[in-house]
């Protein structure tokens, strides 16, 4: 049980991570929240002796995929703002 | 069919999995057992084969095929991602104006540029020896090239980044395991079969075709990747949508 017990705190913000994603609505808060998930992830599959899985989950999950979700974020408000604006005019 | 009636429906199919599920669980070996069949199969081929990384063996030898495919569905996204993106008619390419950045940033940034991008090359390179391979490898090298963009400015970032040249090596990267595979054809042997001398276990020639598809992989993300972020952070910061966005807001 005590060998087991980083993997299971581990596993426990795996699921916490995931569930705060789900539930929260503002997509940047998502993306940092999708961030943490991909780290905790990382510390599961390094715990569980698969380094290699580890590594493309740290650079894919908690850095390239939160990236490429605030670069769309933005690109859609600022458009989103300029039309708004086009209206007032 | 009304809201109570999908209800009943939505928890019989669930209870259904659910149960399934429950009976392939307890089908399971146990977690962490000293018995793995696939495992011990796994590395005698990898360790008769001289792939002291076992992963490694796996997915660029054994199973060469699936890592095929796996590519090719990289690739396909980054064509995908390269079609949607592009500048369309109604939108201008506004050069952003570089912001100051603060000095710690810039030196420790400059400083992690070229150790990211050797331990990038390192992971390539040692993909059969030790953990890591070409993707994961790949993904460091395209994450430390942008560390330039943090240190300097977005104008850095594209001088050292010629998009059109990336493509090329995209593509270049997914065609050269494609004829790495189509070699073996050659010497007689099924196709993606290893057909190289196996070489000194544990050395950087060991493995036979594992260096070699590792390093088409590594190209192939690397590059992709950098295609990737490039035409996301091209829509994000420097194409604008026909005169309609804010001042301020083209200058950050």
């Amino acid at each position: 049980m005590a060998d087991d017990l980083p993997l299971i705190l581990g596993l426990v913000l795996v699921a916490v991570a995931g569930t705060a994603t789900v539930l929260v609505r503002d997509p940047v808060r998502q993306s940092f929240l999708l961030s943490l998930l991909g780290l905790a992830l990382a510390t599961v599959f390094l715990l569980l002796q698969a380094p290699d899985v580890a590594l493309s989950q740290l650079a894919v999950g908690s850095a390239l995929t939160p990236l490429m979700v605030l670069l769309s974020v933005r690109k859609v408000r600022r458009k989103a703002r300029s039309e708004r604006r086009e209206e007032h005019e | 069919m009304s809201m109570r009636l999908r209800l009943c429906v939505l928890a019989v199919g669930g209870l259904g999995v659910a149960v399934l599920f429950v009976m392939a669980c307890f089908d399971l070996p146990a977690f962490g057992g000293l018995w793995h069949p696939y495992g011990d199969r796994a590395v005698h081929a990898a360790l008769a084969r001289h792939t002291a990384n076992t992963v490694s063996s796996v997915n660029f030898d054994q199973r060469a095929f699936d890592t095929l495919g796996e590519e090719s569905i990289l690739f396909a996204s980054v064509v995908g991602t390269v079609t949607l993106l592009r500048q369309t008619h109604g939108e201008d390419r506004l050069p952003p104006e570089p912001v100051r950045v603060a000095p710690p940033v810039r030196r420790y940034a400059l400083i992690a540029l070229p150790v990211t991008l050797l331990i990038g090359l390192y992971v390539i390179a040692h993909g059969q020896l030790s953990p890591g391979g070409g993707f994961q490898g790949g993904v460091v090298v395209a994450t430390s090239l942008h560390l330039l963009y943090i240190a300097v400015d977005y104008r850095a970032l594209e001088r050292i980044r010629p998009v059109g040249m990336y493509e090329v090596a995209d593509a270049a990267g997914e065609a050269a395991y494609l004829l790495v595979g189509a070699a073996a054809l050659l010497t007689g042997a099924a196709f993606l079969a290893n057909f190289l001398p196996y070489g000194t276990f544990n050395t950087l020639s060991s493995g036979g075709t594992v260096p070699l598809l590792n390093a088409a992989i590594g190209v192939e993300v690397a590059c992709g990747v950098v295609v990737l972020l490039a035409r996301f952070l091209d829509q994000a910061v420097e194409i604008e949508s026909e005169g309609r966005d804010d001042e301020a807001e083209a200058r950050t």
